[in-house]
């Protein structure tokens, strides 16, 4: 009874990738339709307006994380509105300045507010995340839908592509596509999009397979429906909501990627006030000025985990386990 | 059995060969003109002349229609010849062996700072009795996955050797410089074994077999210690291939944080001056760690768990 499968490539974390799996683990993104708790906790009768705001202030956290969000957004689509400085222009006579009323976040080595590096750099790191995202949700759920819905060698060719892609640590797959391509942002996406592609295509099969398998496509199929249109009606909307949560998860860290990346020197060119150059920049200064270093990192962190905390809310789960 | 060893390691070879195929078609078939990429990178920039790159594009090969570059380049990495680095003219394997040691250190003690870390919270997460404190526990490790690596890096610089100068921030002198970017290496890889091993062994605990062992007059400790945990570690082993791929992948942050010498500081180098043959040889060896790693654990696992069915297995 107690069978453990043999172990392989997969990754651990990752729930339903293989539908044949004898015992489904507790889905981490997997949302079961019609679940009453999808949103964590148990759902008040009253549905009203008074109902939804105090399940938003009984979790903090969330209420939180949706706040801190809502004002990377606005960083990102009008930085002028929080930061009207110049991120670019500083004044030498007030270098390396230590965080106060002044300049929130202080002044590195030129003189330019930190604060509004900061912001004017979200538009630019988020940028890259997003198109690193979009790229790897297209393609990987391309290739995932298209392995699950028509099986076969199709399929096992598919499939075994995606175990070599994730043979291959994500972030030296990248280092190699920028190493092929050149730096810049757009490449820092591409590259970014490439070591997540396998990750979606995986979840994409595994949904796109379970919806296969329900008993409505069946009848839907025995009513005579073409392929395309079960495809259309059926296996895309049922498998998207765990594939879109999936992105907003995969999201946070190709944030984190990007960060890495562009702290290697490999984003956009220097001046440009991307978070993960702004961090590699503070580092030369990093004995007399600390927080050059110690505040981008920490609105990096605190963008990640809030999107992490609303990936979660939105997968239908508290927490990871 | 055989057979299953056998096919094991012809799936292993056969991951390989496509890993390699992959990283062929990345660093030399999409730049178009590798020769012109790669001294692109170097030094002397543009004062390459025209004849001098067509030399440069025979030596490699270059010229040489696809098929036959990528069969060459395959019938000599079989044999071990992965090319020579660009920049330094070293064999790649050469470049590669030289900078392993100080990363295998590095990798090792982070390996025992993340397995000591996740493993406890884990025990005592799924040990205690006070749920406040099992919450609390297991929140940790979504937060430490979502921290940047090189950020943390720069935190404990910080901390440790500007405000209170207990270890180095970086140079090589034995443990006490080592210390800082294990930490570094570990933590999130700790998260990372904190989470699937608490949930293995939140499962494994509800097995009959505690009840009955319980009722045998054993302590709770000495079951979750003895028993539990033993029938979790099982399942959990099958992430080593991940921790091992992790380590490398983290060593090209933690190197470039502490400005240690490594393989992660060679990744570095090789991608900054677009030295296509190191790149290839360093990706190589990090899908040879993973896949080599998951075929330890294939081969060892049916040997430590007769319950392990040989037949169901996929790369």
């Amino acid at each position: 009874m107690t069978q453990i499968a043999a172990p392989s490539a997969l990754k651990p974390e990752l729930p339903g990738t293989d539908p044949s799996e004898p015992r489904p683990e507790p889905a981490t993104l997997q949302t079961v339709p019609g679940r009453p708790d999808r949103g964590g906790r148990e759902r008040s009768p009253a549905q009203g307006q008074a109902g939804r705001t105090r399940r938003w202030l009984r979790r903090p956290g969330l209420l939180l994380s949706a706040l801190f969000l809502l004002l990377v957004l606005t960083a990102a689509f009008a930085p002028g509105v929080l930061a009207p400085g110049d991120p670019y222009t500083g004044d030498s006579s007030q270098a390396l300045q230590p965080p106060g009323t002044a300049h929130w976040f202080g002044t590195d080595h030129l003189g330019r507010d930190l604060y509004t590096r900061v912001v004017h750099g979200t538009s630019l790191s988020l940028r890259t995340a997003l198109i690193a995202v979009v790229i790897a949700l297209i393609s990987g759920g391309i290739f995932g839908v298209a392995a699950g819905f028509l099986g076969g060698w199709i399929d096992q060719a598919i499939m075994r592509v995606v175990d070599v892609l994730l043979a291959i640590p994500s972030l030296l797959l990248s280092l190699a596509l920028i190493s092929a391509l050149g730096f810049g942002s757009t490449n820092v996406a591409i590259a970014v999009a490439l070591g997540s592609v396998a990750t979606f295509a995986r979840i994409a099969r595994s949904q796109s397979l379970r919806v296969c398998q329900s008993t409505f496509v069946e009848a839907s199929r025995s009513l005579g429906s073409r392929w395309h249109t079960t495809l259309r009606r059926h296996v895309l909307p049922n498998a998207a909501g765990p594939i879109l949560a999936l992105a907003v998860l995969e999201f946070g860290m190709a944030i984190l990627a990007v960060s890495a990346l562009s702290f290697l020197g490999y984003g956009a060119p220097r001046p440009a006030p991307e978070w993960g150059s702004l961090v590699s920049e503070g580092r030369n200064y990093m004995a007399a000025a600390g927080w050059l270093t110690t505040l981008p990192g920490l609105v990096i962190a605190a963008t990640v985990l809030s999107i992490n905390r609303l990936a979660h809310a939105l997968g239908g789960e508290r927490r990871r386990f | 059995m055989t057979r299953y060893i056998v096919l094991r390691v012809l799936l292993a070879a056969g991951v390989l060969w496509a890993a390699y195929t992959v990283t062929f078609a990345i660093l030399y078939i999409i730049p178009g003109d590798p020769v012109s990429a790669m001294l692109a990178g170097g030094l002397d920039n543009g004062a390459v002349s025209a004849e001098r790159l067509e030399e440069l594009r025979d030596a490699y090969g270059f010229n040489d229609p696809l098929p036959l570059q990528y069969a060459s380049h395959l019938w000599a990495a079989v044999q071990g010849d992965l090319g020579t680095s660009v920049q330094t003219g070293q064999p790649v394997s050469t470049a590669v062996g030289q900078v392993l040691l100080p990363t295998v250190e590095l990798s090792a003690a982070a390996l025992v700072i993340a397995l000591v870390l996740g493993g406890g919270i884990a025990l005592v997460a799924t040990y205690t009795h006070s749920a406040w404190l099992r919450e609390a526990l297991l929140g940790i490790p979504p937060v430490a996955v979502s921290l940047p690596t090189f950020w943390i890096g720069l935190l404990l610089i910080q901390w440790f050797s500007f405000q209170w100068g207990i270890f180095p921030a970086m140079g090589d002198d034995g443990i006490r410089s080592l210390v800082l970017p294990a930490l570094t290496l570990g933590l999130p890889i700790s998260a990372l074994v904190a989470q699937v091993l608490a949930k293995s062994l939140q499962e494994a605990a509800l097995d009959p077999y505690v009840t009955t062992t319980r009722a045998k007059g054993i302590s709770r400790l000495q079951v979750h210690l003895g028993h539990v945990l033993r029938n979790a570690t099982l399942p959990s082993l099958t992430m080593v291939g991940l921790i091992a791929g992790n380590l490398l992948a983290g060593s090209v942050i933690v190197e470039t944080v502490f400005s240690r010498p490594g393989l992660g500081q060679l990744t570095v180098q090789a991608v900054t001056l677009q030295d296509l043959p190191v790149v290839q040889g360093v990706v190589l060896f990090g899908a040879v760690v993973f896949i080599a790693a998951n075929l330890i654990v294939d081969l060892l696992l049916p040997l430590a768990d007769p319950r392990v069915t040989v037949g169901r297995s996929y790369a």
